[in-house]
């Protein structure tokens, strides 16, 4: 596979649109995770297209844009969640450090122990407690000893911003948190594995907006240990939060594509494109 | 569309006027209260019936261990023994294989599939238990004679369960054929807890890299373990309660079975087969035997729907014919 | 200049215990796909454990049972053992005769219970509800002794007795299923007739009956099937009859009694004759059973 990155580093590039060229705005530097013309469809039906872009190390990279523009179904090709869906096919390639992530020999479930997910709404496990909640991954991974469960839990609780209620009461049920604790609960699940990257498909949107608040904290929190890809429809998020942007539309054939990457200052000030800048004006949503 | 009753039709005089409202639930109640009445009846009948054989023969013979007439013995527990052990094999059985059943039909199964094999499971829970009967003992038995029994002597042999010669009928066969008619409910009623765990709970565990067995085993099922439960007793509260079926195929002996391949009874088979000539203290028994079988089969039936709330899908699968 | 990693490989905590757990993760997963593999196998296999047999006992009854359907099964009455061109016309008119008048007097009790039921929510309500559910699960032979009890002893075997017991072993899934469509009906109709001043029985009669029919048919259909398969308390209560007998209030035959009282008898005729009553029966409470779904699904559609 070649690399395509440009020899200088282009400050304030395009994204020239289908040629295959990839790479737009000044280069991530030491990317995780690389996609290059990433296509998913169902049934043979498009749902989103000519996605390439780097996700630089220990940076939050949001993916921004309209309902329908293919933002989750995107993400959930990181970490090999459509396999579940029997009409899905993914193509392009996707790598993960040196990793084909859809690479025959690639094993999903320990994929998912590098790239780990938390859904829009919470879903702890009801029937464990919160530490099992917590260790849970790590259990399904065969991991048994107890004092690498209780660091990672109690790391992973403390990132999550969750210790300090928490750690009294691990044994109770996780359904008595409330909606917004729940959610960095299952943060602190995912993060409890120790993943690389971390998705986030829009977290915040089932909260209110204190709880909101707090994992936008949360989030910006979580560099230092993790990369974070998140979706969000929240433009004001996306500005908060990232660093970086993809911005996906969709086109007229109903298929979802990325219009611009870049630095998230320059694509809500000054973007390339102008679809992109009518999107962050507020034109459409 | 709704009408509205008026008091006078014009040219007719003729007055058509609703109840009124306090008659109407007046009626509701009262034949609500008929239904009560109904049940109070049947347990007040079975218990006088049943208590002149405790006020002849004190309390304990329940746990007496011989049942002879001629001789005025009565003792019901062979009887126990036997319907508890055809119910424990048939809910050995059936708990999991049931459930893995359940679990293919709710998490396994293609989806096109899931329709037709489920209503396929849930309409053999129709097929009507004397039927059963007539097939354990004449398709079955001699199977269970020829091969299925040497084979388990041959292997369990030791345990010293598998003692005696091989017949074909006894508590074996009649386990057997219970587990059989119960499957269908335990089945049924399994699967519809399993289908409603949120998907979002499965693509959590997928999600942190669980297998499918790890998702099914850690969150399915543990999600939907009270229902689960609910059904394995109403399953068993059915193979408790079974006669016919029973009856044909376990041989009919009143004696405790001391193997598996042996006969035996249950107390719905005694009271089934000697009903008709009995007199006297024995018929006193026999209802006495009736009230041991009507509170086992109450309590454990009250256990299921304590578990279980009864929606109206167990309704469909409460049709298992007993 | 983002943030990076924290490069020092050996002395973070995180990075090591990303080591172990990604070490532990790999080590363990040939192990964990292959239980995996193994555990949903064993599904399947319980799948076809499941099926197999529950298809056979049809199969088995269809291949022994439509042999013995011929004209004289259906239209003459039991013979003895070795008297050729005996059949189940008696039995049959039994069935059918018990099972009506069971229905007819269990239907109207059972839905007007449910109608109650539907509308009432406190305690007593609660218990009543309770109370059908454990009898639709309570052994179906104590019901046939308490119809012994009850009719038998005053009256003597008969029809009607048996029609008694079985009218009982429907009520509680008839009051079950009847209260769970009345449940369904919105209560927007409700108020909407009330509000053009109807009187709660006009309520129920024109409006909650008529829209909650098609889950009232089911309920109905499927307690029917059950009713005509029980056994049990028919045992107990008809005493079964070789000759024709239309009167129910004489002792009558029905086809599980024939089908239990001719499955251990040493005569293949006789034998014959279980197998074909089997079928029938099978049939006619599977025919039930689906016309029940097909009901549903049809009149489900139409509200649509």
């Amino acid at each position: 596979m070649t690399d395509p990155r440009p020899t200088t580093p282009v400050a304030d590039a395009h994204l020239a649109p289908s040629t295959g060229e990839v790479l737009m705005g000044p280069p991530a530097a030491d990317p995780v995770m690389r996609l290059r013309d990433v296509a998913v469809a169902f049934s043979g039906r498009t749902a989103v297209r000519d996605v390439s872009f780097d996700v630089g190390t220990g940076e939050i990279t949001a993916l921004i844009g309209p309902s329908g523009s293919g933002k989750t179904t995107l993400l959930r090709a990181l970490n090999r969640m459509q396999d579940s869906v029997k009409s899905a096919k993914v193509t392009g390639t996707i790598m993960l450090g040196d990793l084909d992530v859809y690479a025959p020999s690639t094993d999903a479930t320990l994929l998912r122990t590098r790239v780990g997910m938390v859904f829009q709404r919470p879903n702890p496990f009801p029937t464990m407690s919160i530490y099992d909640n917590a260790v849970a991954g790590l259990r399904f991974n065969g991991i048994r000893k107890k004092s690498l469960l209780d660091e990672a839990a109690e790391s992973a609780l403390v990132a999550a911003a969750l210790w300090d209620s928490v750690r009294d009461r691990l044994k109770t049920r996780a359904s008595t948190l409330s909606g917004g604790e729940q959610q960095r609960l299952c943060i602190a699940r995912a993060l409890a594995v120790e993943p690389e990257v971390l998705l986030m498909d829009e977290p915040t949107s089932a909260l209110d907006p204190i709880a909101t608040q707090r994992i936008e904290e949360l989030v910006g929190e979580l560099k230092s240990r993790v990369t974070v890809v998140i979706v969000t429809h929240n433009m004001q998020q996306a500005m908060r939060v990232s660093d970086r942007c993809a911005f996906l539309l969709m086109g007229e054939d109903r298929a979802g594509e990325l219009i611009e990457f870049g630095p998230t200052a320059k694509l809500f000030s000054e973007p390339s494109d102008p679809r992109t800048l009518d999107y962050v004006n507020g034109r459409f949503g | 569309m709704t009408t509205v009753d008026t008091p006078v039709e014009p040219g007719r005089g003729r007055v058509r006027s609703a109840m009124p409202n306090g008659l109407y639930r007046g009626l509701l109640v009262a034949v609500t209260a008929l239904f009560v009445a109904l049940v109070v009846w049947y347990l007040v009948s079975i218990i006088v019936q049943a208590r002149p054989a405790f006020s002849t023969l004190g309390f304990s013979w329940i746990f007496a261990k011989v049942w002879n007439p001629e001789h005025g013995k009565f003792g019901l527990l062979p009887f126990i023994l036997g319907t508890l052990e055809t119910t424990a094999i048939a809910m050995v059985l059936a708990l999991p294989i049931g459930l893995g059943t359940a679990l293919a039909l709710s998490h396994l199964v293609p989806h096109r599939l899931r329709p037709p094999l489920s209503t396929t499971v849930e309409l053999l829970a129709a097929v009507p238990s004397v039927v059963y009967g007539l097939w354990g003992l004449i398709v079955l038995a001699p199977v269970f004679r020829s091969t299925v029994e040497p084979f388990l002597s041959s292997i369990l042999g030791w345990t010293g369960l598998f003692n005696g010669p091989n017949d074909g009928v006894g508590v074996l066969l009649a386990g057997v054929i219970l587990f059989v008619m119960v499957l269908p409910t335990m089945v049924a009623i399994s699967r519809d807890v399993l289908v409603v765990v949120p998907n979002e709970q499965v693509e959590g565990a997928t999600a942190l890299g669980a297998t499918r067995w790890q998702v099914l085993r850690k969150v399915v099922v543990p999600g939907a373990r009270t229902g689960i439960l609910g059904a394995f007793t109403l399953a068993t509260g059915r193979a408790l309660g079974e006669t016919v079926a029973v009856a044909l195929v376990i041989g009919n002996s009143p004696f405790i079975a001391h193997s598996l391949k042996a006969p035996a009874a249950t107390l719905a088979s005694l009271i089934v087969n000697n009903f008709g000539e009995a007199t006297g203290t024995e018929l006193s028994a026999l209802f006495g035997a009736a009230l041991v079988l009507l509170v086992i089969g109450v309590s454990v039936n009250a256990l299921a729907r304590v578990l279980v709330r009864s929606t109206d899908r167990a309704g469909a699968a409460s049709v298992a014919v007993a | 200049m983002s943030t990076t990693l924290v490069v020092d490989a050996d002395s973070d905590p995180m990075l090591q215990r990303r080591r172990e757990i990604q070490a532990t993760a790999t080590a363990s997963l040939g192990r964990r796909k292959l239980s995996s593999r193994i555990a949903v196998g064993v599904c399947w296999v319980f799948l076809g454990i499941a099926i197999v047999p529950l298809i056979g006992v049809v199969a088995y009854v269809v291949a022994k049972g439509l042999p013995a359907w011929n004209a004289a099964f259906f239209t003459h009455v039991t013979t003895p053992e070795g008297i050729p061109g005996g059949g189940v016309w008696n039995a049959i008119v039994g069935t059918a005769e018990i099972g009506f008048i069971a229905t007819v007097v269990a239907v109207p009790i059972g839905l007007t219970c449910g109608l109650f039921l539907s509308q009432s929510e406190g305690r007593i309500a609660a218990a009543v509800r309770f109370t059908a559910d454990v009898m639709t699960g309570v052994p179906s032979i104590t019901i046939g002794i308490f119809g012994y009890i009850a009719i038998v002893r005053n009256f003597g075997y008969s029809g009607l007795a048996g029609a008694f017991a079985i009218g009982i072993v429907m009520l509680p899934v008839i009051i079950r299923a009847g209260e769970t469509a009345f449940r369904g009906v919105p209560f927007s109709l409700n108020e909407a007739a009330l509000a053009l001043g109807a009187r709660n029985s006009t309520v129920a009669r024109r409006v909650v009956v008529p829209t909650a029919l098609p889950g009232t048919i089911t309920g109905v259909l499927l307690a029917v099937a059950r009713g005509l398969g029980e056994t049990a308390p028919l045992l107990l209560t008809i005493f079964g009859n070789q000759y024709m007998q239309w009167s129910p209030t004489k002792p009558q035959d029905a086809l599980p009694l024939v089908i239990y009282y001719n499955s251990s008898q040493p005569y293949a005729d006789l034998v014959q004759i279980a197998w074909g009553a089997a079928l029938l029966l099978m049939v006619v409470v599977l025919f039930l059973s689906i016309g029940s779904r097909v009901t549903a699904a049809l009149l489900q559609r139409e509200k649509r």
